[in-house]
């Protein structure tokens, strides 16, 4: 699995981070920043919830 | 069904509608019966028109994030709340009620201190707080008003601090938004209310500029309308967006989700009882769903024809998303009426949909998890002081909630 962020679109909800710590941050004015664009497994489910409670759909996820 | 429900069939039934006497937290039962019947439907608003009424948790979601709507409260068609929210609209401009690009470029100015490891670094003061008002409510008379001595001051002390606004003017601010949040204020109540936090918050700005602190307001005042970018009102006007969204939606969830938990023991105690954050972060979650006290319907216009639910809203069109009754879809949420603090609400829409999406979220969730997880532990004979049914509820407000709440322990 592979995510892509587009940070125009961001709007600093906050909702990826705390869906997923460990693949999102953030960055001083709160926009989305990728800390793993290739999850581990185990991460996963974290992040396509990530992906389902994003308000502004922006963070996609690309098959391989 | 029984013969209480409303014909669905018809067109254009009257929104909003009353909730079910002895049902307080259950969204009125005309939008259980059009959610099933007829989920997008005609309703008709305050002022005679009509408006589209969108009801389901999936097309909530599609709608508010799709570009072809607008937020712009000065565009025709736009369905108002309440003539005291129309007004306001002529007199008001916050990035609340504009579109993209406009409220990006306005809403990215103030996002920094709601990033979630900044409202992380305040939860030590929010539990400092908390306790303290704790302290002082079991050193007082009983029974108290939770209102009063517990739920408003909390979130209004925290959104002091962040904004850099003196806490002595508490009474100005929370008397003036309680009038601008109330649907049954005529118009020039709430244009003067309006324009009284505007005037506080100017001159605030004003003292800000010449003796800058460290906080949102003082950082609003140099890096933005000293350059330029931000006109003086309209900084005082995000200002007034700010403090107000940030206390009296908070608190409603404080004193109304207390309610909430006094009358389902079996919840409350497994929320007294929790050491795990993550359960307590859960609960917070499904007392947002399960309460949802924005339930006055996001307000939308439609700029270009949009099908959705087997209707075709036109361009033009006004459009209202019900919230309240989208968090209680059963296809979302299963057996929906249930508050079941063990379930998975994230999926829920208390905070709205879209770019719109409430921008304080983060810091509501650190302060509802801070009081959650300690009034009930601190307080455990919390109770009621009166009878439920008599409790005045915000019926009439834009944010349901209760005006007092008298308990005791
Ligand atoms: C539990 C508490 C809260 C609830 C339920 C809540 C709910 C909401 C909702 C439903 C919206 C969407 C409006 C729309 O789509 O038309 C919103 C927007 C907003 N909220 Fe909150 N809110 C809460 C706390 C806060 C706090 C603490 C702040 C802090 C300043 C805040 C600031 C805002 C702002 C600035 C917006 C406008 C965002 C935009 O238009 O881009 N809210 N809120």
């Amino acid at each position: 699995m592979r995510v892509e962020v587009d940070q125009p679109r961001c709007v600093a909800s906050g909702q990826c981070v705390l869906a997923a710590p460990e693949v999102f941050d953030q960055d001083d004015d709160g926009i989305v920043e990728m800390l793993a664009d290739h999850p581990e497994p185990d991460q996963h489910d974290g992040v396509r919830e990530a992906v389902a409670i994003c308000p502004a759909a922006a963070i996609r996820l690309v098959r391989e | 069904m029984t013969e209480t429900l409303p014909d669905t069939s018809t067109a254009a039934h009257e929104y909003p509608s009353p909730r079910a006497a002895g049902c307080p937290f259950d969204p009125p039962p005309a939008l259980r019966a059009l959610q099933a019947e007829r989920p997008v439907s005609r309703v008709r608003i305050w002022d005679g028109s009509t408006a589209w009424l969108v009801t389901r948790h999936d097309q909530m979601r599609a709608l508010l994030g799709d570009p072809r709507i607008s937020a712009d409260a000065t565009r025709p068609g736009y369905p108002h709340s309440s003539p005291g929210t129309q007004a306001s609209s002529r007199v008001r401009r916050t990035f609340l009620v504009m579109d993209d690009p406009e409220h990006a470029r306005l809403r990215r100015m103030v996002t920094a201190p709601f990033a979630i490891r900044k409202v992380e670094a305040l939860r030590p003061a929010v539990q400092r707080t908390t306790d303290d008002l704790i302290d002082a409510l079991l050193a007082g008379p009983k029974p108290a008003d939770l209102v009063e001595a517990f739920a408003l001051p909390l979130p209004s002390l925290v959104i002091c601090a962040l904004l850099g606004v003196p806490y002595e003017d508490h009474d100005l601010f929370q008397r003036n938004t309680r009038v601008i949040v109330s649907r049954s204020a005529t118009p020039e109540e709430v244009v003067t209310a309006q324009q009284a936090l505007t005037e506080y918050l100017d001159d605030l700005l004003t003292v800000k500029r010449a003796h800058p602190a460290d906080d949102l307001l003082s950082r609003l005042a140099a890096e933005r309308v000293n350059t330029g970018e931000l006109t003086r009102r309209e900084a005082a006007q995000m200002g007034v967006l700010l403090l107000s969204a940030g206390h009296e939606t908070t608190a409603n969830m404080i004193a109304l989700g207390t309610l909430a938990l006094l009358e389902n023991p079996d919840q409350l105690a497994l929320l007294r009882d929790a050491e795990d954050p993550k359960v307590v972060a859960g609960a917070v979650e499904e007392l947002l769903r399960y309460l949802t006290i924005v339930h006055s319907g996001r307000r939308r216009v439609a700029l270009e024809d949009i099908e959705i639910g087997g209707e075709v809203i036109r361009a033009g069109d006004g459009i209202i998303v019900a919230g309240d009754i989208a968090n209680r879809d059963p296809e979302a949420f299963p057996d929906p009426d249930r508050l079941d603090l063990t379930r998975d609400a994230r999926r829920h829409v208390a905070f709205g949909f879209g770019v719109h999406q409430c921008l304080g979220q983060p810091l509501a969730r650190v302060e509802l998890q801070v009081v959650y997880s300690t009034l009930y532990h601190r307080i455990p004979t919390l109770q009621l002081a009166a009878d439920v049914d008599g409790l005045p509820f915000k019926h009439d407000g834009l944010i349901y909630g209760v005006h007092e709440l008298p308990v005791t322990w």
